[in-house]
């Protein structure tokens, strides 16, 4: 056995089904180790989009995802993704071949050094010395990727340790991290003191982010929020707590959010802010926002509390377990004065949306309504993955979620994204209807990817929102440029009706506002790789 | 220290790297580093490293929350004026002709500071003390040429008997 096969190994024990990845000489003998085992390697067509197919992966999955590519350019290639995945706190390992060690260090042929260009976007990164290590490092790799705030983590490894003989493989049952211990229970002191501000307060607010749904404690959070008729709003990278149509759900915060979610923000006398980092795009001054309220921050991360809002209670720990310590509780509360106020709100926002939805768009598609139409259309537990830029804020804003999962790029905004990760997302959810909403400037960033999907028999529904020009960034030259658009048209290629063909994919388009109906209805019929592209205005803003 | 600066000893596994995973925060999230050393400890595994840093109290708060999440991390915790001894060590390099020398080694033994080299132009100085002394001390010397001056940063320890091998394992 060698360092290799120990790599392979160890994923085994981890329970390892998919690798995502790109062989290279300085990762050649892990790529010769894995041939013949029970684990499948995707191979992906640029590695930027192996990673974000392992976090697809993992966040539907609720596993760890695992990139392996080589050494140098494979490597940076990797970075977008390991950062994306920092930003959102989704846990991958991701393995990099790196070159000899006896010329480690002397910038030799595709040699690049990994950690330290990582090092800022890492949740911890090690550089393998000696194979006989090998257990030892992917097992805390695993441990370190999956607890606590969730994050990336990337293993070095030299050719020569992943060739070096080791006498025995055994995997240790435990790691052994004396500086790392996550705090998993919530402080019973400050539980009991959310529960008696909650007493206190006439007009809690529950904001949910991400951390919920990475803690896997949406039905734990949803339960307190019926339990004491609280109301909630979420974070982007939130929704899907609880569904859109949920009579406590209120809308998204933040400057791409609902006026009704912002408004109930403003007037909440408690917040309770709940796997959220309080980071500019959702709460842009929280001096401002929070200084006359209670806040609650809960998160599994120490650090998030009070870098951005100083809370008056933190508490610190496992989102799922806290709750339960919550639901656990009996008080008798009533919150339905400010329900009746917030539901007057959102009364008010759905005409106001409806006016904006009347307004003359001739026989263009309104993206939004494009949006609502295609998520109602959807499975209820489908998995909506949208990519950056335009596309995103229509989806963010208009999808209707119900059982099912939104995914995107929140922290880092990759542009790209979509795609491999609906790709990963479908692998761990083979079942589940995955559909992939991007833009045409996003779409063209990971398209290589189409011939992954095909060649794996790999079914995900793609969305292509068509105006030939980077919209977002367009409408941010309309506005704060007075209309000096400058590197944002797109051209009008590619034919996506050829390039699908070109890669036996069925492809259909939406033209007009009229047809929109019919044919996602034909989009969605067949559980098989489709594309779907949708002509906008490219003068259409968010 | 300045009213606005904190000594803060962070106690790290002895892994490759860690000065810089160190380092490396400080520098990407734009905490001041106003000195840095780094130096094993009584535990052969553990290393010390103690900062000098200062801004507002929130800043303070996010630095011993961001550094104490580094996975090679096991403690991090202000090193309080009144409940610690620091320490930073000085070597000056003065030009000194054989009729100044006299009055250079004069200074320096109010500092308490040893003479360690002497040519025929110059002396070298060693002065230990916290920085507020070593600054007096160069102060004293502006009337001479300073040729060379290397300053360690601050080491320091709590007062007590408390260890670093009060950590379990």
């Amino acid at each position: 056995m060698n360092g290799a096969d120990a790599i392979v190994k160890s994923l085994q024990k981890e329970g390892v089904e998919y690798i995502f990845g790109y062989p290279g000489v300085a990762i050649s003998p892990f790529f010769n180790s894995i041939l013949g085992t029970d684990i499948r390697t995707i191979l992906v067509r640029q590695e930027q989009n192996a990673a974000h197919e392992a976090s697809g992966y993992a966040r539907i999955s609720g596993k760890v995802g695992v990139a392996v590519v080589t050494s140098g350019p494979g490597a940076t290639n990797l970075i977008t993704g390991i950062a994306t995945a920092f930003a959102d706190s989704v846990p991958l390992v991701c393995i990099t071949g790196q070159v000899d060690s006896s010329i480690l260090g002397s910038d030799g042929f595709q040699e690049a050094d990994i950690s330290g260009a990582c090092e800022s976007f890492v949740k911890y990164s090690y550089i393998v010395r000696s194979a006989a290590d090998i257990p030892r490092i992917i097992k805390e790799a695993f441990h370190i990727a999956s607890t606590g705030r969730k994050g990336p983590v990337l293993i070095d490894v030299p050719q020569d340790v992943q060739m070096k003989t080791i006498s025995r493989f055994e995997y240790p049952d435990e790691v052994n991290l004396r500086t790392y211990k996550p705090t998993v229970e919530g402080h019973a002191v400050q539980i009991r003191r959310v529960m008696s501000e909650l007493q206190k307060a006439e007009r809690p607010l529950l904001c949910a982010g991400g951390g919920v749904h990475l803690a896997g404690a949406s039905a734990e959070v949803r339960t307190f929020a019926e339990k004491y008729g609280i109301p909630v709003v979420t974070t982007m990278m939130g929704l899907g707590t609880i569904p859109t149509r949920h009579p406590l759900f209120y809308g998204m915060v933040g400057n791409n959010g609902t006026p009704c979610g912002n408004r109930a923000m403003q007037e909440a006398d408690m917040v309770l802010m709940v796997g959220a980092r309080v980071a500019d795009r959702s709460i842009r001054q929280p001096e401002l926002v929070m200084g006359d309220k209670v806040l609650v921050h809960i998160d599994v991360d120490p650090a998030e509390i009070g870098k951005n809002a100083g809370p008056t209670v933190p508490l610190v720990g496992d989102i799922a377990s806290i709750f339960r310590e919550f639901n656990r509780r009996e008080l008798e509360l009533n919150f339905d004065e400010w329900n009746d106020r917030l539901k007057t709100y959102r009364e008010q926002a759905v005409a106001n949306r409806k006016a904006a939805a009347d307004r003359e768009r001739g026989d263009h598609v309104d993206p939004a309504a494009f949006v609502r139409q295609l998520s109602m259309a959807m499975a209820p537990d489908a998995v909506y993955v949208a990519d950056v830029g335009q596309n995103q804020l229509w989806s963010c804003q208009n999808v209707v979620m119900r059982e099912g999962r939104f995914l995107t790029s929140g922290g880092m905004g990759t542009m790209g994204y979509a795609v491999p990760a609906a790709l990963g997302a479908r692998l761990a959810a083979p079942d589940r209807q995955v559909v992939a909403v991007c833009g045409d400037g996003a779409f063209q960033m990971t398209m290589m990817e189409l011939a992954v999907l095909q060649q794996y028999g790999i079914s995900v529904k793609i969305v292509v929102l068509r105006n030939n020009v980077l919209g977002l960034v367009r409408q941010h030259q309309h506005y704060a440029y007075k209309d000096r658009f400058s590197g944002v048209d797109l051209g009008t290629l590619p034919d996506l009706e050829k390039l699908s063909q070109a890669y036996d994919i069925p492809y259909m388009r939406i033209e007009t506002a009229g047809e929109t109906e019919d044919r996602i209805k034909a989009f969605l019929a067949e559980d098989k790789t489709m594309l779907l592209e949708v002509l906008i205005d490219p003068e259409e803003t968010v | 220290m300045k009213d606005n600066e904190k000594v803060f000893q962070i106690l790290v596994d002895n892994t490759s790297g860690v000065l810089s995973r160190i380092a490396g925060l400080f520098s990407r999230r734009g905490y001041n580093i106003e000195s840095i050393t780094a130096g094993v400890t009584a535990d052969p595994r553990i290393t010390r490293i103690t900062v000098v840093t200062s801004g507002d109290s929130d800043i303070m708060e996010q630095i011993e929350k961001q550094v104490g999440k580094l996975v090679d991390v096991r403690d991090i915790h202000e090193l309080k004026p009144d409940e610690s001894v620091y320490r930073e060590l000085a070597m000056i390099k003065v030009r000194a002709a054989a009729d100044q020398r006299e009055n250079v080694i004069a200074l320096a033994n109010i500092f308490r500071g040893s003479i360690i080299d002497v040519s025929m132009e110059s002396l070298m100085i060693e002065v230990t003390g916290n920085s507020g002394k070593i600054d007096a001390f160069l102060k004293l010397l502006s009337g001479y040429e300073i040729l060379e001056l290397a300053r360690t940063g601050v080491a320091g320890l709590g007062r007590g008997t408390k260890n670093v091998i009060f950590f379990d394992d």
